[in-house]
């Protein structure tokens, strides 16, 4: 029997790949045929999405973009035998795209069946655990250490000291809380891991959670991801029937367990303290800090929040060790991190270096540039809090004080692409329109000054006392600034100066 | 003064002692009902022992917990900058022609609405929108026009 893939993906899915799905079934059926459709995650090529694979040999030939209709034809080609056919794309792991990549956190991803403990296990899967169970926890956290792990959520703190906070800190109670509320615009790369390898984010936090100490771990899921919530929920009662999660993980007389908790529609929960006030059932307004999560977090008590991505990075440091991980990156970016494609891009889709790579190798060699042809005028990167950069910043390398130098950041990896028609003006009010709609009003300088901020755009735009609002526009930017709480309101004007930076033009300048 | 709504217990009992409790009990209710109706605070307020403040508080906080009856059918069209890049606001402007409501609207007689979503994490595929569950990238050509003449053709019914 013939085994094919077609991937449970967001992207795939609002593509058409269910009713590929049944449009293969349909064609089996009809030849008599018996096949095995396998649900795996996506490979990250979104621009082949529905992509189809079959397995001839022991190896994957990738057919794509397929649609129910293009069934058919692709089946009397012969499908079954990956025969040629022009949506043929030969075997998929030698793809130029894929090829170029170094993956770790995404190593199994569109290679498995997401929901198979078997295939989990069989492409590595549990083998960091399986360390960190030998080694003290003090042991766990020196490989961490040496990883030199960054938090990928985008703040890219140092996740050794956050661990070593958190251990240090004594209570009877601690907890994992994976920040898996991935807002940020242009990113997609958390939904990916959970979709497409969900165990790989289960190990990880089993792992941390030997390392500081805490045995009850949350994921907090944004709810505007319904595929992932499935596939996650799921995968949590696999892991917990296969004896991984429980009062005795693996065996081992350690007990971990997680829970999956669903957002309710608010970008600024993507922030860690208002995480925590959302997972206890409050609205999700910011903390003041001190005291830190670590220290006082979920219900006061100490708790490591992390990103998913962060999580998922830990299996394979625990695997292979600190020094490997560490091997990859520049400078003090180490490491990989998933990059993802976005906006007016030809290519797009999920692309995991090493830090170091440069904003042109991302947005040309592998995006391809522009879907709509036009030239490359912007690119943001790092969400909606991140900076607008042009062309002539596209060598840049990605690295946190790189870009920090240049008043950018590297954020959770989105890299959103504009072309030549964008007014850099009208993105600047959106920043704020953005930041206005989003803030939790907690504090002040983000709930009244986005709400300025867009009416000094407003007049910004039609040219009304335009060098007094220009100064007034730095004034409420070093406000928020230096006045915010939380990143919401203090990075809101990095999109907002880096517009006016690099395309003064569109400000009528 | 509304009072409690017995008919609300089963969805929010379950929740009363777990983690973040009050929020899934409203989905709970959100997602058996359509929408969090207006007897729900005070069944939730006695239920978490929490004020009718708080409770309000928490529902107005969270985008997704409606307190308007619910439409037949949702669209919610990405507004964020991936989509922005790819001509988003085309295809709400179109939308909102072809549903005869603007933006964070809904038709008065409750066939639809055509709401904002800030990323739908198919940034690399946009413009994207949700139809009610159905996920859709790619909402240019063939696929927009599609949904386009869904509503042209209901709303001349």
């Amino acid at each position: 029997m013939k085994t094919l893939y077609v991937p449970l993906d967001s992207v795939a899915v609002a593509l058409g790949a269910d009713e590929l799905v049944t449009a293969l079934k349909a064609e089996a059926a009809r030849s008599g045929t018996e096949i095995r459709i396998v649900r795996n995650g996506s490979r990250g090529m979104h621009w082949l999405e529905p992509l189809v694979e079959v397995e001839v040999d022991g190896i994957r030939h990738g057919y794509g973009p397929v649609q129910a209709d293009d069934v058919p034809s692709v089946w009397a080609a012969g499908l079954l035998t990956a025969s040629p056919h022009p949506l043929a794309l030969g075997p998929i792991e030698d793809h130029d795209f894929l090829k170029r990549q170094t993956r770790l956190t995404f190593a199994r991803c569109g290679r498995i069946d997401p929901l198979s403990l078997s295939d989990y296990a069989a492409q590595g899967g549990w083998l960091g655990l399986r360390k960190a169970l030998t080694l003290t926890d003090a042991a766990i956290r020196g490989e961490l250490q040496t990883s030199g792990l960054r938090g990928r959520g985008g703040a890219g703190f140092p996740a050794a000291i956050k661990w070593q906070t958190v251990a240090d800190t004594a209570s009877p109670q601690k907890y994992i809380v994976c920040n898996a509320d991935e807002g940020d615009s242009g990113t997609f790369a958390d939904r990916m891991i959970l979709e497409g390898d969900p165990l790989s984010l289960i190990e990880g936090m089993i792992i941390a959670g030997l390392a500081v100490g805490a045995t009850r771990g949350f994921v907090y899921l944004r709810s505007e991801y319904p595929i992932a919530k499935t596939v996650f929920a799921q995968a949590l009662e696999l892991a917990r029937a296969g004896g991984w999660l429980g009062d005795s993980v693996a065996g081992s007389g350690k007990s971990f367990d997680i829970e999956l908790f669903i957002g309710a529609g608010a970008y600024i929960c993507g922030e860690e303290s208002s995480l925590l006030n959302s997972l206890e059932g409050k609205r999700g307004e910011v903390r003041a800090r001190p005291p830190l999560p670590a220290q006082q977090g979920l219900f006061n008590q100490p708790t490591l929040v992390h990103n998913v991505l962060s999580l998922c990075a830990v299996p394979t440091i625990l695997e292979k060790g600190g020094a490997f991980y560490r091997d990859f990156g520049v400078g003090r970016s180490r490491g990989t991190l998933p990059f993802q494609l976005a906006g007016n891009v030809r290519h797009g889709g999920l692309v995991e270096l090493a830090f170091g790579v440069t904003l042109r190798e991302l947005v040309v060699d592998f995006a391809g540039g522009t879907r709509s042809g036009l030239p490359i005028r912007a690119v943001q990167i790092g969400g909606p809090l991140g900076a607008y950069l042009p062309t002539r910043l596209l060598d840049l390398p990605m690295d946190y004080e790189v870009l920090a130098a240049q008043d950018a950041g590297v954020g959770h990896g989105g890299v959103v692409v504009f072309d030549s028609s964008v007014d850099l003006a009208t993105q600047a009010a959106y920043a704020f329109a953005f930041c206005a709609a989003e803030s939790c009003g907690k504090c002040t300088p983000c709930r009244i000054g986005a709400v300025r901020g867009v009416e000094v755009m407003d007049q910004v735009q039609q040219g009304i006392d335009h060098s007094q609002n220009l100064e007034l526009l730095n004034d409420l930017c070093d406000v928020m600034v230096s006045g915010s709480l939380c990143a919401m309101g203090g990075m809101t004007p990095v999109p907002v100066r880096s517009a006016l930076r690099h395309f003064p033009e569109d400000f009528g300048l | 003064m509304l009072h409690a709504d017995m008919s609300l217990e089963p969805l929010i009992e379950p929740h009363v002692l777990q983690t973040g409790g009050l929020l899934r009990a409203l989905h709970a209710i959100q997602g058996a009902l359509g929408w969090i109706p207006p007897t729900a605070p005070q069944s939730l307020a006695r239920a978490f022992n929490l004020s009718l403040a708080e409770v309000r508080g928490v529902i107005s906080f969270y985008h997704d917990f409606k307190t308007q009856t619910p439409v037949a059918t949702t669209v919610r069209v990405c507004q964020a900058e991936a989509c922005q890049a790819v001509g988003a606001a085309k295809v709400t402007a179109r939308l909102a022609q072809a549903m005869g409501v603007a933006l964070g609207q809904r038709r008065a007689d409750g066939a639809w609405a055509l709401e904002p979503v800030y990323c739908l994490g198919l940034c690399s595929r946009g413009p994207a929108a949700q139809v009610d569950q159905q996920l859709l990238a790619d909402l240019d050509g063939p696929r927009l026009e599609a949904l386009l003449a869904r509503f042209a053709t209901e709303g001349n019914r």
